[in-house]
């Protein structure tokens, strides 16, 4: 092992930079902690050439591959090559044991305040989440209201974004319940991290992340109606907005990794309360959809008239009971910003437990003394819509402009339930190989869980990068990246 | 029905469809690349006067309007034939259109599949943008060319051949048959020489170039020599049974692929099959002397008409049937 103070002069590290974020790799300026260390020497012995040479190849593969994802509101160009960084964030075991307890018994929390939001309502009875709160939730579904779903479970696929303090404990930034994407850039970045450290990734010992597909399909085979005359094989389907959807690679490649139809609305119909997809041999039944398209534009008839997305009746198909659908409608309403802030309530209320991830320090804006608060500080928060997600909608304090501040500000007062605030937090930073070095960028960290017969996680998940210097913002519409996680075996 | 086999049959209309369209369009595309390839080298050998004319057959073969300032010239032809957007015959639009059908159904095709014709695609656009002198030599038309042909062999060798890759066969020779037959229709107006004497001078490089259209000139001359008579021009390439660009070949693929679709889907299609039948029959056992007596072209108008009547066949039973005719069977 070199020198602390030596090592940070050789490249790649030699402008590497610290700041009061928790560092992934390093414990101290140029001493990494021990998960870390074979991946430094490995980059120390490394002639920079060499990475950048794998960096190109794999830019070159991702676009030849067609792993892109669409940016909205930008007519040239739409299809965009999601960026990979080369270098791999590690988590030791012991942390992600951590993780996964905490979203484990998270997502299991969720799923009884759905079902019981949307039957007897007990915890809004209780007084220990306002009854307003949820009522007024855009994303609530009053059609869901006594409408029994298959095993109870409404979130069946969920990705929480998790990020890491200072003082090294992760927190959970957001739940995503209703379609949360990305585990397609997870395996695609597993793929290439293999090609380029081959020995490395195999004395590390890395969790494998390739069986999500047949975990996921497993995920999906659980939620079959009943009634279902393929009760033993399920037709499972995925059903996508169509190629103009961001996302439309990831639902090609979860498709084809799944070996199941993907279907757009247009592709199904339902007759008599039974859903059917329209093949070359004539009508086949459906028995599950994975739908990648929101509750609104699902069906016409229901929800957003005008959407052509969707399928009229499956609504009352659903209601019939005579098709799965993952997740569950109105499951929006337990990832709403506001309700977040209950969620260890919630967790308490139900499972009679701690939370053991915590939540980030949330204001809520309908309350007049936490507003108050909130438009003075204005400059040092985060200011986020409840109802967004992907980046959109937000505000951040210490890097925002006066008239973006005041442009929220009325916003806020105009509709304070539309809005909360949290503290600008200092997200952990990560190596990642830009411009020819290792530079430290801001990431995230996205799990997948899944839920059917039981809950599985994918050891691993997507680590989001913020590729602009100093940026906070991971989301890939704003300009983050992605790079492979490694969750290690021991 | 035993499940495993619901499982191989199960095919969306849309993506057959999607299979379909993005075959056509690349056969299309590839076309279009081998005549303007050839068009380059013939032009090398003729006088530079001589262009206009065979430049409007060309339009006319290749149904593209004639642009309406009527001024064309080498330049202007090949730039809307090859990197126009706004001509949706244009090798780009082709070639984009191909990889649109295909992104619509990647999962349906091999990896391999997708990323050849999206680095096909990149290749022709990165063409279009560079602006350089490349349309001038042979090699933009030749990569074209090599591209898609690379594109067929990887469909062949990784992808079932299963329904889906019937409709990828389907869709290639239904536009095989159409192209070669309207190009073999504009040439004998264009060129009314007496059928069964050898075509000599200027006028043997127009028959050469016609041969060369269709791949065919090498092919040909090992059958007959490189001695051109009309009427054996015209046989080889109405009714070769072993040669892949002729039209009776063309269409004895279609009438297999039908076939196979049907029996696949376990779907009546009557009317497809027969129809391709019966061109089939036509074409095995016409006589190329009597075909030629009632003027080349009222064939070859006969044989896209019925073609066309196949396509539309196939549409409306595979593609777009009404949901009750399905719910009744």
């Amino acid at each position: 092992m070199p020198e602390p103070a030596h090592a940070l002069s050789r490249p790649p590290f030699r402008h590497y930079q610290f700041d009061s974020a928790y560092d992934e790799m390093f414990e101290a300026p140029g001493i990494p902690r021990p998960h870390y260390r074979a991946l430094f020497q490995t980059l120390l012995d490394l002639p920079p050439e060499e990475l950048r040479k794998s960096q190109q190849a794999a830019d070159l593969s991702f676009l030849h591959q067609g792993i892109t994802f669409t940016v909205y509101g930008n007519s040239e160009g739409t299809e965009r090559v999601f960026p990979n960084d080369l270098l791999p964030r590690i988590i030791p075991h012991a942390e992600w044991r951590k993780i996964e307890s905490g979203l484990t018994q998270r997502i299991a929390a969720l799923n009884l305040f759905l079902e019981d939001i949307y039957h007897s309502g007990k915890i809004l009875a209780d007084g220990i989440v306002p009854k307003e709160l949820v009522y007024s939730c855009r994303h609530f579904r009053r059609e869901m209201r006594g409408l029994s779903v298959p095993r109870g479970i409404y979130v069946s696929i969920c990705g929480t974004d998790l990020v890491r303090l200072p003082d090294g404990s992760f927190a959970v930034l957001e739940d995503n319940l209703r379609v949360p994407s990305g585990v397609s850039y997870m395996l695609a970045n597993r793929k290439v991290l293999k090609k380029v450290f081959p020995t490395l990734f195999r004395d590390y010992g890395v969790c494998p992340v390739d069986h999500y597909a047949q975990a996921l399909l497993a995920t999906l085979r659980a939620l079959s109606p009943p009634n279902s005359a393929a009760r033993h094989e399920p037709t499972v389907v995925l059903l996508t907005p169509g190629v103009f959807n961001s996302a439309y690679f990831e639902h090609t490649f979860l498709a084809q990794q799944m070996g199941i139809e993907l279907v757009e609305g247009r592709d199904l119909l339902v007759h008599d309360n039974l859903v059917y997809m329209r093949t070359t041999a004539g009508l086949r039944r459906v028995d599950v959809i994975y739908r990648r398209v929101d509750d609104d534009f699902i069906d016409p008839l229901c929800f957003q008239r005008d959407s052509g997305l969707g399928v009229p009746g499956l609504f009352n198909a659903y209601r019939a009971g005579n098709v799965g659908l993952a997740n569950a409608i109105g499951t929006g309403v337990a990832d709403d910003k506001a309700v977040y802030a209950y969620l260890p309530q919630i967790i308490r209320y139900y499972l009679g437990e701690d939370p053991i991830l915590a939540n980030v320090p949330t204001y809520m804006l309908t309350d007049p003394s936490q507003r108050n608060y909130v438009l003075e500080h204005l400059d040092q928060l985060v200011v986020k819509a409840v109802g967004e997600s992907g980046g959109y909608g937000m505000l951040i304090g210490p890097q925002s402009t006066a008239e973006q501040r005041e442009d929220f500000r009325r916003r806020i007062q105009a509709e304070p339930r539309n809005y909360i605030a949290q503290p600008t937090l200092s997200l952990s930073r990560a190596p990642c190989f830009l411009e020819g070095e290792a530079q430290a960028r801001h990431v995230d960290l996205r799990p997948y869980i899944l839920y059917g017969e039981n809950m599985t996680l994918v050891p691993g998940g997507l680590t989001r990068v913020a590729l602009r210097r100093g940026s906070l913002v991971v989301n890939s519409s704003q300009g983050g990246g992605s790079k492979d996680t490694w969750v290690l075996r021991a | 029905m035993h499940m495993n086999d619901y499982r191989e049959t199960t095919m969306l209309s849309r993506v057959a469809d999607s299979l379909y369209w993005m075959s056509r369009y690349l056969e299309r595309a590839v076309h279009t690349a081998r005549l303007i390839d050839v068009d380059l080298q013939l032009r090398l050998d003729q006088s530079p006067d001589a262009g206009s004319e065979r430049w409007l057959g060309l339009l006319q073969a290749l149904q593209v309007p004639v642009p309406e300032d009527g001024a064309i010239d080498a330049e202007s032809l090949t730039h809307l034939l090859t990197l126009d957007r706004t001509n949706p015959s244009s090798i780009i639009s082709c070639v984009a259109a191909a990889r649109e059908n295909l992104r619509q159904v990647r999962e349906q095709c091999s990896s391999e599949m997708w990323e050849q014709l999206n680095r096909l695609f990149l290749q022709v656009k990165s063409t279009a943008s560079s602006d350089s002198g490349l349309l001038d030599s042979y090699q933009f038309f030749r990569a074209v060319q090599d591209g898609a042909y690379l594109f067929q062999g990887v469909t062949d060798s990784t992808m079932s051949h299963g329904e889906g890759w019937h409709y990828i066969q389907l869709g290639r020779f239904v536009e095989r048959t159409d192209a070669v037959a309207r190009l073999i229709g504009a040439h004998f107006s264009r060129f009314p020489h007496p059928l069964d004497q050898a075509v000599e001078s200027e006028e043997y490089l127009e028959w050469v170039a016609l041969l060369k259209s269709c791949a065919a000139f090498q092919a040909y001359c090992k059958a007959h020599t490189a001695e051109l008579r009309p009427l054996r021009v015209a046989e080889f390439l109405l009714l070769n049974p072993g040669f892949p660009h002729s039209v009776r070949f063309s269409v004895d693929m279609v009438h297999a692929a039908l076939r196979a679709i049907s029996d696949l889907t376990e779907r009546k299609a009557e009317q497809p099959v027969r129809i391709a039948g019966r061109l089939r029959a036509t074409l095995s056992f016409s006589q190329i002397d009597e075909i030629m007596a009632s003027g080349a072209n009222a064939f070859v108008d006969s044989i896209r008409w019925q073609c066309n009547q196949a396509h539309t066949a196939i549409h409306q039973i595979y593609f777009d049937y009404s949901v009750e005719s399905a719910l009744v069977a």
